[in-house]
């Protein structure tokens, strides 16, 4: 076998076992945390437990589920995800069509466009922002964690995009036939879009449910933190000053096998909307990312 | 014949266009509300703001937060930590993606090509929350898996999350660990690109795989690794205020503490707004100048704009 052959093998086997490694690398911890989760108490405690579960058990997951802060900050986290997305989404789309124009044919647009890019480049910073919230009396609602958030600028540069490549015949043949640019908008442009609308969409639901922080900023009361914000709270900083629990729930959530389980339940709306997500945003990053 | 066609037309572009402008109010006031209106609140980073004041009673001192700020040692040193983490994220984070592009291109196996992308990019939509909780396990010095691993090795149990040098460290790897899937989208894209003649033609001249990435492939690369470095700088601020919040604690405030998460200490928990703004206010316009600095480079050296 000649030398060069020889060696592109060497390096194909190489090459191969590397890249497996590495993407292992990347699971394996979630699996682990999953393992630890479905253990026992005793093998979790004295760290036996690697990739698979000892004396499996869904122990954890039902005391997780039966917590009352933790069921309450779950419910508060499905709500602010679906409403959040909602709102988001509503105010992107009504904002991409306009911004979608020629500034020849929508006077305004360079302003528009120039007033949202600004607030990517430059902001009033944490401070003043909170004591706007704060002013705004938004301070433990559902609304201080959904409307600062609301106009994505980066998602409306997309979805505009987006509505650039839809033919403009069809457009004029709808302005021409008397419809307003409502009902163009509603009509045409959002039907024809949905892969557009659904990727954005599934984008902003990842964000709403993955925050943590505005939850607890903005939230004096523990009773109002989403699901994020508990974890955060209680298993990473592991911080119970602010949660108003009795000793027995306390020995509950400091159990090794119950924060596998809370950090897994954290991730799993995730994992159930990946594959999902998998199939468009490879797309949608590279439309953002690389222009010709 | 001219003023029959232009002043009609002014007229008809207004009864059609409405619509345009009423679209745009809910963004435009969220806009003003949460993004302007905090802009014109930054005054306070020149005030003693006292909350229950307001902007109108409390007292003006002109520069002297920013002068606290500076004869601070903490503040500096928060500040020289925010730019010593993110380079060596910014670096490291062009590396790793480079790199494991250029090794998933040399796959032919279309099926380990897919399943290695799809498990790669999974970590970058997971929170730091999840990703703080799964750390802080694995990490702990009591047993977590990696020590287990260290100590299988012969070495001493490493405070990977307790000590300062070690943080930062962790800090870098669980960032590039993160990210390094998801990074790799743009690279791949840049060489899907590559026209396959010239890799004919190379194959021709007898270069092999070796000498083919080399010679073209990494080359078509930079183009865009150029556009990456230029625009990370932007964000050289920015060390991540999600990652460090969820993975420090107060043992590791002298290495690990960054701009956002300070600003959030002193402002928000130990009440100091005015000494908190004027710090958002220095990273905020620092930060804008480097985007726009950025930006033009980007457009100048590689033809990229954002719209």
């Amino acid at each position: 076998m000649p030398d060069h052959i020889q060696r592109s093998k060497v390096f194909t086997i190489v090459n191969t076992a590397v890249l497996a490694l590495l993407s292992l690398c990347c699971v394996l911890p979630l699996v682990h945390i999953l393992a630890v989760a479905l253990s026992g108490k005793a093998p979790a405690t004295a760290n036996l437990v690697f990739l698979w579960p000892i004396d499996f058990t869904f122990d954890a997951f039902k005391d997780t589920l039966l917590n009352d802060n933790f069921s309450r900050s779950l419910l508060i986290s499905l709500q602010r995800t679906v409403i959040g997305t909602v709102v988001t989404m509503v105010v992107a789309a009504m904002t991409a069509y306009p911004l979608s124009k020629e500034s020849r044919a929508f006077k305004g647009r360079g302003m528009y466009a120039w007033f949202f890019v600004f607030t990517m480049l430059f902001s009033g910073g944490l401070v003043p922002t909170y004591i706007v919230v704060t002013k705004l009396g938004l301070n433990n609602s559902l609304w201080a964690l959904i409307l600062p958030s609301a106009v994505e600028v980066w998602s409306i540069i997309l979805l505009l995009n987006f509505f650039r490549n839809i033919p403009k015949e069809l457009e004029e043949a709808s302005l021409i036939d008397g419809s307003g640019h409502f009902t163009t908008m509603f009509r045409i442009f959002i039907p024809l879009s949905l892969p557009a609308i659904a990727t954005l969409s599934l984008f902003t639901m990842v964000f709403h449910w993955n925050e943590w922080f505005q939850g607890m900023l903005y939230n004096t009361n523990s009773q109002n933190y989403p699901l994020a914000t508990l974890l955060q709270t209680i298993v990473v900083q592991q911080d119970f000053t602010k949660l108003a629990v009795n000793p027995e729930d306390m020995e509950d959530i400091t159990n090794r096998t119950v924060k596998a389980a809370q950090i897994f339940i954290g991730a799993l709306p995730i994992l159930m909307v990946y594959p999902f997500l998998q199939r468009y945003f490879v797309k949608g990053i590279v439309l953002g990312a690389v222009k010709e | 014949m001219g003023k029959t066609v232009t002043e009609p037309k002014s007229k008809w572009k207004w009864r059609t266009n409405w619509p345009l402008h009423v679209m745009l109010i809910p963004a435009v006031v969220l806009t003003i509300i949460f993004a302007y209106w905090p802009m014109g609140g930054a005054v306070m980073a020149f005030q003693d703001f006292k909350p229950w004041l307001g902007f109108g009673g409390s007292e003006w001192v002109g520069w002297r937060n920013f002068e606290r700020l500076f004869n601070n040692s903490d503040s500096l040193q928060v500040i020289w930590n925010t730019l010593i983490i993110a380079v060596l994220k910014i670096v490291a984070g062009l590396i790793a993606p480079f790199v494991f592009a250029l090794m998933l291109n040399e796959v032919r196996h279309m099926v380990f090509k897919r399943s290695v992308q799809t498990l790669v990019y999974l970590p970058h939509f997971l929170s730091w929350v999840v990703l703080g909780g799964i750390l802080s396990d694995i990490l702990s010095t009591e047993g977590g898996l990696i020590n287990k691993i260290v100590v299988a090795l012969g070495h001493e149990p490493i405070f990977f999350l307790g000590d300062g040098d070690w943080f930062r460290f962790t800090v870098v790897i669980s960032h590039v660990w993160k990210e390094f899937g998801f990074g790799t989208i743009v690279f791949l894209a840049s060489i899907a690109g590559i026209n396959p003649a010239l890799y004919e033609a190379a194959l021709m001249d007898g270069a092999g795989r070796w000498k083919q990435t080399l010679h073209i492939t990494i080359p078509a690369m930079m183009p865009i690794t150029i556009v990456l470095a230029t625009l990370a700088l932007g964000g050289v601020l920015n060390a991540g205020f999600d990652q460090i919040f969820n993975l420090y604690n107060s043992l590791v405030y002298d290495k690990g503490d960054i701009i956002d998460t300070f600003v959030y200490r002193i402002a928000i928990v130990s009440g100091n707004m005015g000494l908190g703004t004027a710090l958002g206010l220095f990273k905020s316009v620092v930060g804008l100048v480097l985007i726009v600095g950025a930006y033009r480079l980007a457009y100048r050296y590689a033809g990229y704009r954002i719209f």
